[in-house]
């Protein structure tokens, strides 16, 4: 049996409760025994935590794993190692794999490869289509019971209302979340970048916003016809904020999250970087005005959840011409010093917010443990030095992916422990054997 | 000589300064063009590459003569001939050729940005001859050049650029490089071949041609790519020649001294009609022969020529 561990003098933020102040926390048996003030360690591992912040492990509800099919790209293994040292406890893997997860078998798979790792826990999430094809329902009760935690088609939109509509309507009886991508593709066919004077000077041809703001609002308009759980996943655009922000407002129960780089970044990068393949992804980096729109929606509680949309990708897959280059940024390992150093410590967000965008909205949301450090709760924990300094560097990557548009990026916090089931998995940006 | 050992890569990264050097030194070499004998050892034991990846006649042909004349070797390598056809990457075919002692590359792509990639790759510096959608600096200044062959400066002159601005890398470096040196440029063309935000480039989009011909001193026909009527971006040929032609009606609303200028290949009786292209007005052939002294001064600015 593992030893119990404390976890001292750190800055508890724990949202579930709202709590937030200096306190240890004990651990004991995989699950937070006791969380209070000068606890006795006893036979106890200790943590020092002091200058530290000690938040409910962090959920990164949106990552491409490509394992089974593209595992040169990223496997379970290397992307559990990514998430540990990244600081999360929890990721969520999208289906857009070959085959695809839309079935029980490749479910179980997926699942059992995660436990095999032991890195981090890995929630899959099935596909809501057969081969992702948008056209007859995938198996979803059995995909549920073999371990799926929600249902998408990511990587492309759900095809058509109709199907989004049986689909939502389907999902009720098994209570899982539909995570939709929004994408209009016949207006973003051939698009590379954000349509705007960038596209414009760059010469490209542009993926207006309108892309996906019109399925934001179909899926809206569907979730109120049916009644259905929707999530929509890295919405870029300050329309789509405020479709959702209005459809909240009448009480729909839909979530929706956003990325760090949406949050930091605009297409300006495309050319600043001299057409650098990193900065291209789908949806595109937009313009300053819908990023100050995500803050907001950040800050106000439209947007629900902060997920890196982790899309590792080979260097082969990356050092091309920009049209043949593939769409993604690799996000495990630069996620909390992002928000750390650019949303937190300059005060857009609070640590609690960041706590309940990072941890227990996307518990809540997936259905998952976790996203709380209430005494008897899974002791999924992770600990954040907001004054270590460091600077982003893919080479040290423990994913195989190492496209990042934020090479070199100084950056003042990071992740310190991340523990999981009460065992220290990885510090210091380190893995913990 | 700040270009030495430089890319050229686009007309928006590029200072005045070196678009007036650029342009000072191809006066200069433009003469010659019009010797008996036109050659000049300047760029002896230089090796010049062509890598089209992109059919082209006039372009590929203007470098290569341009190397010629100052007596640079030259390479030339068409994709349809090449590795690529076999699945090589740019950034491999372009290595090699660069460990064999290439000093210059230029190249022809259909993706935007595909030269300031080839640059990342490469040590040796690369020329960009018409990326994409995006730019093609030495038509830019080859047509500045010409201008100032017929009028005595570009600040304050009017120039109408008629036609597909959206897929236009002609029209690209051209708006970049004329409004950089003062001009004021108006664009007309379809409404589905008007990029958006153009006019925050600083030039004045028109809906309809007769508006930005009006006073113009300087009429730019663009080549209409005719296979983007497949794509439902026009409906007809005769419709875009009927609204969008530049034709001797049109042409009287400019200037009486107004020039007209076209890239080439010109699809004569749609963007242009055939009075207009063959009008004494018409310096078409004199941006060509431009083309040869702007890429011979770029050569040896950037090759460095004696040392």
């Amino acid at each position: 049996m593992a030893r119990n561990l404390l976890i001292r003098g750190g800055r508890v933020v724990d949202p579930a409760s709202g709590f937030d102040g200096v306190a240890d926390i004990l651990v004991s048996e995989g699950k937070i025994a006791r969380v209070g003030q000068d606890i006795t360690p006893g036979e106890a591992e200790i943590l020092d935590a002091s200058g530290m912040v000690v938040m409910p492990g962090l959920i990164d509800m949106h990552v491409h794993l490509r394992e089974p099919g593209f595992e040169e790209k990223e496997d379970i293994a290397s992307g559990s190692a990514a998430a540990a040292v990244g600081g999360f406890t929890a990721v969520a893997c999208m289906p857009n794999t070959q085959p695809a997860l839309d079935s029980d078998a490749v479910i179980a798979e997926v699942v059992k490869r995660a436990a095999e790792t032991g890195l981090c826990r890995v929630y899959p999430i099935g596909a809501v289509t057969k081969g992702r094809k948008g056209q007859e329902l995938a198996e979803m009760g059995e995909m549920k019971a073999a371990g799926a935690v929600a249902f998408s088609d990511d990587g492309s939109p759900v095809s058509t209302s109709e199907v989004l509509r049986l689909a939502l309507e389907y999902l009720k009886a098994f209570d899982c979340v539909l995570i939709d991508h929004p994408e209009d593709l016949s207006l973003s066919e051939g698009g590379q970048i954000n349509r705007g004077f960038v596209s414009t000077v760059a010469g490209f041809r542009g993926i207006p916003r309108e892309a996906e703001e019109i399925i934001v609002a179909r899926d809206l308009l569907i979730a109120g016809l049916t009644g259905g759980r929707l999530h929509l996943t890295h919405i870029s655009t300050k329309g789509s904020v405020e479709l959702i922000r209005r459809a909240k407002e009448k009480g729909l129960p839909v979530t929706c999250d956003c990325t760090p780089h949406h949050l930091l970044l605009t297409d300006r990068l495309v050319l600043e970087s001299g057409y650098d393949t990193n900065t291209k992804v789908n949806p595109p980096l937009r313009t300053d005005e819908d990023l100050e729109a995500l803050r907001q929606g950040l800050a106000d509680g439209t947007i629900d959840a902060i997920a890196t949309d982790h899309a590792p990708h080979h260097v082969d897959d990356k050092w091309v011409e920009y049209d043949y280059a593939a769409n993604g940024i690799t996000g495990l390992e630069t996620a909390v010093g992002l928000i750390v150093d650019r949303l937190v410590r300059p005060g857009i967000i609070s640590w609690t917010r960041m706590a309940e965008t990072m941890s227990l909205n996307p518990a809540r949301i997936l259905g998952v443990p976790g996203g709380t450090l209430a005494e008897g709760a899974v002791a999924d924990i992770t600990v954040i030095d907001p004054e270590y300094e460091w600077s982003v560097n893919p080479r040290e990557f423990r994913s195989k992916g190492k496209n990042t548009p934020f090479e070199g990026w100084r950056l003042d916090g990071g992740p310190y422990a991340t523990i999981l089931g009460g065992r220290i998995v990885a510090k210091k940006r380190c893995l913990v054997s | 000589m700040t270009l030495r050992g430089q890319d050229l890569l686009s007309l928006q990264e590029m200072s005045t300064a070196d678009m007036e050097t650029i342009l000072s030194t191809a006066r200069s070499l433009k003469e010659i063009l019009s010797r008996p004998i036109k050659k000049v050892p300047t760029l002896r034991g230089k090796v010049v590459c062509t890598l089209f990846y992109e059919p082209s006649t006039r372009t590929r042909t203007s470098f290569e003569l341009a190397a010629k004349y100052m007596s640079a070797d030259t390479v030339s390598i068409a994709a349809s001939t090449s590795a690529a056809q076999k699945g090589e990457t740019l950034s491999d075919t372009a290595r090699n050729l660069e460990v064999m002692g290439v000093d210059v590359a230029i190249m022809r792509h259909s993706v935007s940005g595909s030269c300031h990639f080839l640059a990342k790759v490469l040590d040796i510096p690369v020329i960009n001859a018409g990326d994409g959608m995006h730019e093609h600096p030495t038509q830019g200044l080859l047509d500045i050049f010409t201008i100032l062959e017929h009028k005595p400066r570009i600040r304050g002159l009017k120039v109408a650029i008629l036609g597909d601005i959206l897929h236009s890398r002609v029209a690209r470096s051209l708006i970049f490089g004329l409004t950089k040196m003062g001009a004021e440029v108006a664009v007309a063309g379809p409404g589905t071949l008007l990029p958006p935000y153009i006019e925050d480039l600083g030039v004045r989009a028109c809906r309809r041609v007769e508006e930005a011909i009006e006073g113009a001193d300087v009429v730019y026909s663009l080549r209409i790519q005719l296979e983007r009527q497949n794509k439902g971006l026009f409906p007809s040929k005769r419709e875009y020649r009927d609204f969008y032609g530049l034709n001797r009606q049109r042409l009287s609303l400019a200037q009486e001294d107004a020039i007209i200028m076209h890239p080439g290949p010109m699809n004569r009786g749609v963007e242009i009609t055939t009075d207009v292209a063959d009008s004494p007005r018409a310096i078409i052939l004199d941006q060509v022969t431009s083309g040869v002294a702007v890429r011979m001064a770029v050569l040896y600015l950037i090759l460095g020529g004696r040392e």
